[in-house]
């Protein structure tokens, strides 16, 4: 590396920094500004936040859906993660493909066979009612439980990979001395492995949570109106009551808050490492 | 394996089937001769099939779609490609930063995004046409594109490009003849995931798309919010087998490379 003139660095970097920048930077900084410009120049936007209740009511439920879908994610994450690091090679590449396959879906497909599986006359609610378990439907999606399981399944591979990626660099030998001395296999796991791989367990769960905060398409489809969070808030604002203050106010308050939350999570790890650019 | 080994790994296979069953379950339903979403009751149907390549506007989202992501993925294959083989080159602070500055589309929510968006494409009079939902989906699939041809050239010897140009090969010349070949696996994996990026987008067109574009997924939000019928199912399992055959292909090439 290091080679390259000047002149034909900036040749080759010129089309896509030159698209990047006119066709994404400038429309972003436009949200910014219309934010503190539209309708009257002002931080007057911004006060609803505080002192409107539809939007507090509204950001309360967007933290409780991604908090409630990054604890799950978690969870569940780990225990793939886990068994990923102890599988042998072959089983493991099957499991990747478990893993990997759902990513290359559309959100949206996905979101739509949800629906197919939970709503009301959906394929599980018939095969419990079917199999007597229950006597009535059970209410499983246009609610925040239909929201979680659906954003639950979207952020799984994302939580998986870097998790599995660190959970492998942590030296087997480590467990297996804790065994040697006398821990039992939990002891081992829970005293050694886990505060080990605490690190990629809270980069995961950083990363989940600054993802879910902006979805849009499985919470309007799996939530059903009920359930308003963020983006949808503001796609409403925009389309139906064109309140473009509000609108613009609300996007930016989650870009901060995003880039809040990866200034944090930056001093404890290295993040372009979980974002594959290293 | 110790039990905690035994538990840790069924949960680990009932997480997997967690991930795989929506994916699978769509090809059933959309092979249903019931006339709602349902499992198939007595025989295998492809009435849907039918009906979804005999309708004249699902045909028309189809080929919008793929008009529209091969432009938006040459765009991105193109200007990405060129950028990273340029950051790499330099490996100075500039491109650093100009690496960094391409993690920030992957950060901010679309939904953000498509405000500004809008506005600009208001101005530019660009709303509902080819060429905003191209440029659009190509400026969002360059950070895609430089990320996936970065991390292969990482592992590229810089020396062999240095030769070249030392034994009097111009710019051009070693990008087509030395860069190239060896980039190709690459180019060829971020192409597809531009393509499935642009493919499978929904809320950028769900905003800036009108009468006249009509991409196969908007046309499916359509009909989610409009009537769920088993027509969409088989939407569904079209897409998913496109996916699953670009991601194939990716997979062969991967696996070429590696030998």
């Amino acid at each position: 590396m290091g080679g390259g003139g000047r002149a034909s660095f900036l040749l080759l970097v010129a089309p896509a920094l030159l698209l990047t920048l006119a066709f994404y930077f400038v429309p972003l900084a436009q949200v910014l500004w219309i934010s503190v410009t539209e309708p009257n120049p002002g931080l007057e936007n911004y006060a609803l936040l505080a002192t409107s209740a539809s939007i507090g009511r509204m950001l309360l439920t967007t933290a409780r859906i991604c908090v409630a879908t990054t604890m799950v994610t978690l969870l569940l994450g780990y225990c793939v993660a886990f068994a990923l690091t102890r599988a042998t090679p072959s089983l493991r590449r099957v499991m990747m493909i478990g893993v990997l396959l759902p990513l290359w879906v559309s959100v949206l497909v996905r979101s739509f066979a949800w629906m197919t599986l939970l709503r009301r006359e959906g394929l599980i609610n018939d095969a419990l009612l079917a199999s007597g378990l229950i006597q009535q439907p059970l209410a499983l999606i246009w609610n925040e439980l239909g929201v979680v399981i659906g954003m639950v399944h979207i952020m799984l591979p994302y939580a998986i990979l870097p998790m599995a990626v660190q959970m492998r660099q942590i030296d087997p030998a480590l467990t297996a001395a804790a065994r040697g001395m006398g821990a039992s296999g939990f002891g081992a796991f829970y005293r050694v492995f886990l505060p080990l791989s605490l690190p990629g367990l809270l980069g995961a769960g950083v990363l989940v949570f600054i993802f879910s905060l902006g979805f849009y398409v499985t919470p309007v489809l799996l939530g059903g109106g009920r359930t308003l969070m963020i983006a949808e808030y503001i796609s409403i604002q925009i389309v139906e009551v064109l309140r473009w203050g509000t609108g613009t106010m609300l996007a930016t308050t989650l870009i901060l808050a995003i880039f809040a939350l990866l200034a944090m999570l930056s001093r404890a790890i290295d993040l372009r490492g979980l974002f594959g650019a290293k | 394996m110790t039990r905690q080994g035994r538990a840790s790994r069924v949960g680990a296979w009932t997480v997997i089937c967690f991930l795989l069953l929506p994916i699978t379950v769509v090809l059933p339903i959309s092979l249903t001769d019931q006339d709602f979403l349902s499992l198939p009751v007595d025989h295998l149907s492809l009435q849907y099939y039918r009906k979804l390549f005999a309708s004249a506007e699902w045909l028309s989202s189809i080929w919008q779609s793929l008009v529209i992501a091969l432009g938006a993925a040459i765009i991105a294959v193109v200007a990405g490609a060129l950028c990273a083989i340029g950051c790499w080159r330099r490996g100075s602070r500039a491109s650093e930063a100009i690496r960094l500055l391409m993690l920030v589309p992957l950060i901010v929510p679309t939904i953000v995004y498509v405000l500004g968006l809008y506005r600009l494409w208001v101005r530019l009079d660009l709303l509902d046409t080819y060429t905003g939902i191209i440029i659009a989906h190509a400026v969002t699939a360059i950070p895609y594109v430089v990320i996936i041809v970065s991390t292969s050239l990482a592992g590229f010897d810089a020396r062999l490009e240095q030769a070249a140009r030392n034994l009097g090969a111009s710019l051009r010349q070693t990008l087509w003849m030395v860069l190239l070949p060896n980039m190709m696996p690459a180019l060829v994996s971020s192409a597809i995931f531009a393509f499935i990026h642009s493919w499978d987008e929904t809320v950028i067109v769900l905003f800036i798309g009108g009468r006249a574009i009509f991409t196969l997924p908007r046309r499916m939000w359509q009909g989610i919010n409009d009537n769920l019928d088993p027509t969409m199912a088989a939407v569904a399992s079209v897409l998913i087998g496109v996916t699953i055959v670009l991601l194939a292909a990716d997979l062969v090439l991967q696996r070429r490379r590696g030998r």
